[in-house]
């Protein structure tokens, strides 16, 4: 670890501080923390898609030595607040979703718990169950709003004038499938009730969510509970809302007092329960004049949502402001399902919304005659349409350029299919995107001096595994004008200060902003020389720059694909990212992040999709060996880097969130180069042998 | 996962009557397959007769000029094998685009040959399979079913055998020397695994009880130009949704002296194309031919939902191998 005393941390490559620990394994995840005695919980999934459950037999399993108790609806006790319908575990005989929890069993060990749990019989009243989502579905609606606070839809200027004028048209659709986030810790709960107080350890990307969720929903004080996470084995959003998971384990530990309880889910079950990205229908139309001009852009989105509970993403939300025109419309519609409820999956709705509408741009730019990024660059907006505030910062044509440069894109043939390395086809791609910079409430930061010139930070953060405990460190540093080895961090806990959760991309600008507030608040109250023992804590100050200035990150995107003529392989040997996202915090993580973003987005592209059976309304490729993820020798080299951006609106680091941006566009990029290698424009993800085999 | 015991015979013939003697008991070899199946509930022995110290882990050269590979042998060990690497590469090629380094550490040559259909309705007990209960309804037949069957399934299963190893093997006429009650026998490799038909829980021709204690390869001088092309969705890890062993020989007249090809992930077991195999033999080769003749053993198809593209996807794999092949690539 490279720890100077002097100098600005902010920026530097700096080892992630908690790697020793995580090499050695000393780290703990949430199910290592040391606890006394701990039974061990396992499910009984439904195995209907809708209806009830007439009867439940647990004799043969509560018979098994070492079960301890059978927990079903019949006997759970009742939560103090049922509204939420995903976290109201075991409060009725009703089944939503195939893979519900409609039973525990909590056993002595995982082993007998397993076992047991395939002994309870349950006997279920089954009624019709519908999963199918489909664009000519009579029962689609317009919800209220989406996720984040959007509008559902956007109309401005007359889209179908201005389509049915324009020089250049595009109508096309474009379907992503569902995904299930899978990260490496699946998520898993201890919890251990003592007297009145709990305490939790959760594999989280948000303790004082859990807090908040957990005290709800079991009437509890929030100062009762205790919510532990220092180190977190990845979410990808799907940790950054308590799931049933967690209800049943506390739940279960409230019946047996004195006895911690342990719950990890099986891979298996990571696809039932702990949230899933909607699959989309986008149905894509373009309007554009002579010299390539975009006269109207329509997006209209299909998607699904849970009958137990809404999930409207905000999948159109980009296509607001990404490119300019006078006549825009976009729209989302969603179908309630008997399925689990979606819930967040790195870049929700940024990622499948950015794949349709630049796999859309790539073919505009061909019905144009343009190169794509010429295409991109004739129709970058002055302002930011929706708001119509200016950019705080606006790099794309940048990122665009430099990409192009580094990635050896001038001069390239647009005509498709015509190149080729013996039986390989090979073809280049490229795509754009951006992510808003999102900024949370409820966050607060505190500064302690330990003496010697040593500063404790605390703020009840969490390192989903992104390399907050080092950011922050770097940043805490900087705020109080010390070297880093001088910052005592302290994050993952419910003791320390509230924190917004680890998603959107939000975690640097506003635990970062809060922190230079309570350090800004401390030297001015305690000066640079204080005593062993002063304290100063703050919220995160409102940033006034939000009214005058929209705020996103942009990325540009570049692919080469080769495909196998044969056999519709597709190979994807390089790859180029080069992203505007203001002051970089750690050079090295932020690289993991962007690298990271792109295999997850070679994935979207290639691999990932979850099959649901419709007669049976579950996930039948749930795990690993069928639901497909790029292995290392699918992911090539992957060329990273970023452009000087300073933003001096966004927040006092200068930093955009970087944890979502490398997702956005790459699936576009790859797409738009397998079309520039075979001719064959798959607009149906993921794009898999079968579909390119003619 | 439901209690089973354990057991370790101390030679062949006590692991065949532990076996025997409990018509409830099953052979435990790497268990990377086996083990994940106990967990899922999908196999439920009441007791696991380890094997892997009891047969041979080498591969030996025979009087005959073939090799007879121990069935303890590790997938690993018989990919590296220099004997294997030299004279039959199509085997050495299957084995090395199989599983993982850890997976095929551990896997043995009898378990591959003997590990369970990848069908997910069958390894998810909440789901109708005739294979796991026989009567219950085939869930694939009109489900997710890219992976399955075009060749040989019946209306009970339509399920494949997902072995890479097996495929190699059978396009080199291997033997399976299995030992039961009775003694020890051979059998063509061909013969072990069976055609679903109205019998879909009975994967292979084995009784139960009876152990495979090795492989033979007869001497068969083509191989030594031979070929394993696997094509998946993934570049790594995945199991085939096609596969071609090929081996060939052609004459200084440009025409096919001799063939051997089988193809993976079309059938519920490893499937030789004797079809295609008779149409080149003493034919020119050339890439019409080639179609001709893969047409000629995918002629019989049967498609379902999802899997239509396996037959394009075959016919230009068997193509373009043996044209590879011909041409020394
Ligand atoms: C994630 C994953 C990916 C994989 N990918 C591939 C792939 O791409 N290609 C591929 O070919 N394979 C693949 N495999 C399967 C792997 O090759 C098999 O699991 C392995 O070969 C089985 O060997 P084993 O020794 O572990 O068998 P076990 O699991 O011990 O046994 C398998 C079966 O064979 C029986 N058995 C074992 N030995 C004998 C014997 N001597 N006589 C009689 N019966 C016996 C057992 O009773 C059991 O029913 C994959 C497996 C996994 C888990
Ligand atoms: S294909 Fe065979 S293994 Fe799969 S569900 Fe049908 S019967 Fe079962």
């Amino acid at each position: 670890m490279s720890i100077t005393t002097t100098g600005r941390a902010i920026g530097r490559a700096v080892d992630r501080i908690e790697g020793p620990q995580k090499v050695t394994g000393t780290a703990r995840y949430a199910y290592e923390h040391e606890t006394e005695y701990p039974l061990y919980l396992y499910p009984v999934q439904s195995e209907i898609a809708r209806g009830r459950v007439a009867r439940i037999d647990a004799r043969s399993a509560e018979a098994l030595p070492g079960v301890v108790i059978v927990i079903t609806h019949e006997n759970a006790p009742q939560l103090a607040d049922t509204h939420d319908k995903e976290l109201a575990v075991l409060q009725s005989d009703e089944v939503a979703f195939r893979g519900q929890y409609v039973g525990a069993v909590v056993a002595e060990s995982f082993e007998v718990a397993r076992h047991a749990a395939r002994l309870v019989s349950v006997v279920y009243d089954e009624e019709s169950h519908d999963v199918g989502l489909r664009a000519d579905r009579v029962d689609l609606y317009a919800p209220d709003q989406l996720n984040a606070g959007f509008e559902t839809d956007t109309a401005e200027g007359d889209v179908d004038g201005a389509l049915s004028s324009a020089a250049v048209t595009l109508d096309e659709t474009y379907t992503t499938p569902m995904e299930h986030n899978n990260p490496m810790e699946p998520h898993t709960t201890v919890a251990v009730w003592d007297e009145g107080d709990l305490t939790l350890y959760d594999s989280t990307q948000g303790v004082h969510t859990v807090r908040r969720t957990v005290a709800r929903i079991f009437g509890l004080e929030r100062d009762r509970v205790r919510v532990v996470a220092p180190h977190v084995g990845g979410g990808f959003g799907s940790k950054g809302l308590p799931h049933a998971n967690t209800i049943l384990t506390t739940l279960a530990a409230q019946m047996i007092e004195g006895r911690p309880i342990k719950f990890a889910l099986t891979r298996q079950q990571m696809f039932s329960g702990v949230g899933y990205r909607t699959p989309t229908i986008q149905r894509i139309r373009l309007g554009a004049d002579e010299e390539g001009r975009l006269t109207a852009i329509s997006h209209d989105v299909i998607e699904l949502s849970a009958k137990i509970k809404e999930f409207a993403e905000q999948t159109a939300s980009a296509t607001r402001t990404m490119y300019a025109t006078e006549n825009r419309r976009t729209t989302h519609r969603l179908a309630a399902l008997d399925l689990p409820v979606p819930s967040w999956m790195r870049a929700p709705g940024e990622a499948p919304g950015m794949y349709a509408l630049e796999v859309a741009m790539d073919e505009m730019a061909e019905r144009c005659d343009l190169d794509p990024i010429e295409f991109r660059t004739r129709n970058e907006p002055e302002v930011d349409a929706e708001t119509g505030l200016p950019y705080s910062s606006r790099n794309l044509i940048a990122c665009l350029r430099e990409g192009a440069e580094r990635f050896g894109w001038e001069g390239r043939d647009p005509t498709p299919r015509a190149r080729r390395d013996g039986r390989w086809l090979i073809g280049t791609g490229v795509a754009a995107a951006m992510y808003p910079v999102y900024r949370m409430p409820g966050t607060r930061a505190r500064v302690r001096s330990l003496g010697e010139g040593r500063y404790a930070v605390e703020i009840g953060a969490v390192d989903i595994g992104t390399g907050t405990w080092t950011a922050l460190t770097q940043i805490a540093a900087d705020a109080l004008g010390v070297g880093i080895g001088a910052i005592e961090l302290r994050i993952g806990d419910t003791n320390l200060p509230s924190a917004s959760v680890a998603g959107g991309s939000s975690g640097i600008t506003v635990w970062g902003s809060t922190i230079f507030e309570a350090a800004r608040l401390f030297r001015e109250r305690h000066g640079e020389d204080p005593s062993e023992g002063d304290t100063v804590e703050a919220g995160t100050p409102d940033n006034p720059e939000t009214e005058n200035y929209s705020m996103s990150a942009f990325g540009a995107y570049f692919a080469e694909a080769r495909v196998d003529e044969d056999t519709g392989e597709v190979r994807v040997p390089r790859m180029t990212g080069v992203f505007a996202v203001g002051q970089v915090i750690n050079a090295q993580t932020a690289r993991s992040q962007f690298i990271g973003g792109m295999t997850m987005g070679l994935g979207m592209a290639l691999h990932e999709e979850s099959l649901v059976d419709e007669r049976f309304g579950h996930v039948v490729n749930h795990d690993f060996a069928e639901y497909h993820i790029p292995t290392n020798a699918d992911v090539g080299e992957i060329d990273v880097a970023w452009i000087d951006e300073e933003d001096p609106h966004v927040n006092p680091m200068g930093s955009k969130g970087i944890g979502e941006i490398g997702i956005v566009g790459s699936p576009a990029a790859v797409a738009n180069a397998v079309y520039h290698a075979t001719g064959v424009r798959v607009r149906d993800l993921p794009i898999t042998p079968d579909k390119l085999l003619r | 996962m439901k209690p089973y015991r354990y057991q370790r015979a101390r030679d062949i013939p006590g692991a065949i009557s532990a076996l025997a003697e409990e018509p409830n008991a099953t052979f435990l070899a790497g268990g990377t397959n086996l083990v994940d199946l106990l967990k899922l509930g999908v196999m439920e022995p009441e007791v696991l007769v380890d094997v892997r110290r009891l047969t041979s882990d080498s591969v030996e050269e025979l009087p005959d000029g073939g090799v007879r590979i121990g069935a303890a042998v590790t997938n690993s060990n018989l990919a590296a094998d220099r004997t294997i690497r030299s004279r039959y590469p199509v085997l050495s090629e299957a084995l090395l685009s199989g599983a993982s380094g850890q997976l095929r550490n551990l896997a043995t040559t009898g378990g591959n040959l003997l590990q369970h259909t990848r069908c997910v309705y069958w390894q998810d007990t909440t789901t109708p399979c005739n294979k796991r209960e026989p009567g219950s309804g085939c869930s694939a037949l009109e489900g997710h079913n890219k992976n399955h069957a075009i060749l040989g399934a019946s209306e009970h299963c339509v399920a494949t055998h997902p072995s890479d190893m097996a495929v190699a093997m059978t396009a080199l006429d291997a033997f399976v020397v299995v030992q039961g009650r009775n003694g020890e026998h051979r059998i063509p490799i061909e013969e072990l695994h069976r055609l679903p038909g109205d019998e879909p829980w009975r994967d292979t021709t084995l009784e139960h009880g009876e152990l495979i204690t090795a492989v033979d390869l007869p001497l068969l001088d083509l191989a030594a130009n031979s070929k394993y092309r696997k094509v998946r969705e993934r570049a790594s890890y995945a199991f085939a949704l096609v596969s071609v062993a090929a081996a060939l020989d052609v004459g200084e007249d440009g025409t096919v002296r001799d063939v051997r090809l089988a193809l993976g992930g079309v059938a519920h077991k490893p499937w030789r194309a004797t079809k295609a195999e008779e149409a080149l033999r003493g034919e020119p080769i050339n890439k019409a031919n080639l179609r001709a003749a893969a047409d000629i053993e995918l002629e019989d198809a049967e498609l379902l939902r999802d899997n239509a593209f396996k037959v394009p996807l075959a016919r230009n794999v068997i193509v373009r191998t043996l044209l590879d092949l011909a041409e020394g690539r």
